[in-house]
């Protein structure tokens, strides 16, 4: 186990020495205290590595994560995990905006809420967020998996691909082109999934709705296919 | 960018401290915008009526025996020198001293009322705090900016907090869209500007609302319909602290609560400072909601 402390140790620091680790390397955890809501904390991680952070963090915590384990005992600012590629993002207080934006793989966790622009252009990756999201989550998002126990913001799901919405509250209005979507039992068995990974016990994949695109915009028109 | 800060104090013990809190919090900001700094106070009343924040580009001159220029013109105060600030506490009329200074372009008003006091500067965070002595000031409640300038030049008068009635100011992170034609109606209405900036349109805005008999929550209620844009702002009044945030919401903010006060950051790094952080209520503001304090109405 190693300890930073971000008191006395740059961010710098402990970025490298995430950053330097072998293949096969065991001594693959970490331990951070004091961030006092630094920005960057645990960013590229490329190998299978756990990290704690004991306190808030600023922008970008655990951005580009490709593999590692990250659990954040407190808050994060905005761009948590934006862009993750593998690997576990878990924060245990709220989020702020864009959390897991154009986020490629991995599992996003956070156990408050977030804020606005949650997932937004979503490629792959899988969110769970215990409590409610702001406006314009989603916003474009391709692929992957946003699961909201609590309630969505204005405008969910705006512009959709492919990316499949779940919420167990209440939507206060939805994006253009998302509709709400029939639950159906591969559906009901990812959402299962995806409750599970995320540790959540006490709800039932039933309790949710789903929503996605209606595939009405211009992109999805094959007359307009000949324009390119 | 831009960074923005406030405190509210709840518990009247952390009084003694308000510019020191504040100032670290302010300083904390600075890679938000290295440009330019301010504060305001919101300190002691002045035995004499009314206090006057006035900035100078010729301070040697323009201070330089600057009470009794204003005897020999019949106004009676009290002049406390600050670097390139002067507050002057009188008894007369704000438009006296006002009246006053017409034929002195190289002064002007940063700020009038009973208890507010507003510095600003081009440069650091760091050294305009040190420049004005915050650290040394107590207060009730106080906000601060450090800008990075988009909408308008880099000087002393585009510098937030702007102040533009008696004792209310306002700091803005974000950039107004409308801000020539609500200037524009403003004007008409009989408003007094001292820039082109669009924060200070915005601060005129609430006075102006605040001046037809709404309270500071309303007129930041009519500020969400009014005015087009990004924002966060932080308001204070002679006894009230507000935020809000457009719709969009896209300018970060941050707040925390405790017993003893209430504060405001654009990220939380400001906050970490705090007396009982680790136990205070942290929220994100939401967008297109009003948040509002007034020591008046606690009491």
């Amino acid at each position: 186990m190693t300890v930073f402390d971000l008191s006395s140790a740059t961010l710098r620091d402990l970025n490298s020495a995430l950053h330097a680790i072998a293949d096969g390397a065991n001594d693959t955890e970490f331990e951070v205290v004091n961030p006092r809501g630094s920005h960057a904390v645990a960013v590229g991680i490329a190998k299978p590595v756990s990290v704690e952070v004991h306190g808030s963090v600023g922008y970008y915590c655990a951005g580009m994560n490709d593999g590692g384990t990250v659990t954040v005992h407190g808050s994060a600012g905005p761009g948590v995990a934006e862009n993750m590629m593998s690997g576990t993002v878990v924060i245990e207080g709220d989020a702020s905006q864009y959390a897991g934006a154009t986020g490629r793989g991995g599992l996003l966790v956070i156990k408050g809420n977030a804020a606005s622009r949650c997932g937004i252009s979503m490629k792959g990756i899988d969110i769970v967020v215990h409590g409610s999201i702001g406006h314009m989550s989603a916003f474009m998002g391709q692929s992957g998996h946003l699961v909201v126990l609590g309630d969505a913001g204005d405008a969910l799901g705006d512009s959709l691909y492919e990316a499949k919405l779940f919420v167990r509250g209440t939507v206060k209005s939805l994006g253009a082109d998302c509709i709400e979507k029939e639950m159906r039992p591969e559906h009901i068995a990812k959402l299962g999934e995806l409750l599970d990974k995320a540790g959540v016990t006490d709800v039932r994949p039933e309790e949710f709705k789903r929503y996605g695109s209606a595939r009405k915009l211009y992109n999805f028109n094959i007359d307009n296919a000949d324009a390119y | 960018m831009c960074g923005i800060v406030g405190l509210f104090l709840k518990d009247r013990t952390l009084e003694p401290k308000l510019g020191d809190m504040l100032s670290d919090m302010l300083i904390t900001m600075t890679d938000r915008g290295p440009d330019s700094a301010g504060i305001a106070i919101y300190g002691a009343a002045s035995a004499k009526g009314t206090k006057l924040t006035i900035q100078s580009s010729a301070p040697e001159t323009d201070f330089a025996d600057l009470a009794q220029k204003l005897a020999s013109s019949g106004i009676q105060a009290d002049v406390t020198v600050k670097s390139t600030h002067a507050v002057i506490e009188t008894e007369a009329a704000a438009d006296e001293v006002r009246s006053f200074l017409t034929d002195k372009p190289s002064m002007r008003v940063m700020g009038v009322g009973d208890n507010v006091e507003i510095y600003k500067e081009t440069g650091l965070p760091k050294d305009v705090v040190e420049r004005f002595g915050v650290r040394a000031m107590g207060g009730t409640h106080g906000i601060g900016h450090t800008r990075m300038a988009t909408e308008s030049a880099v000087t002393t008068l585009g510098a937030h907090p702007f102040s533009t009635g008696p004792d209310q100011c306002l700091v803005h992170n974000g950039s107004l869209s409308n801000h020539n034609n609500l200037r524009r109606e403003l004007v008409r209405g009989g408003m007094r500007f001292e820039t082109e900036n669009d924060s200070e349109v915005a601060a005129a805005y609430l006075t102006s609302e605040m001046a037809k008999g709404k309270d500071l929550g309303a007129a930041l209620e009519g500020a969400l319909g009014d005015l087009d844009g990004f924002f966060t702002f932080v308001v204070g009044t002679k006894s009230g602290f507000g935020v809000v945030r457009d719709p969009i919401a896209c300018k970060p903010a941050v707040m925390a609560e405790t017993d003893q006060y209430v504060a405001f950051g654009s990220e939380y790094r400001a906050l970490v400072n705090l007396p009982g952080i680790e136990t205070a209520r942290v929220w994100e503001p939401e967008p297109a909601t009003v948040y509002f304090w007034d020591h008046e109405k606690a009491a």
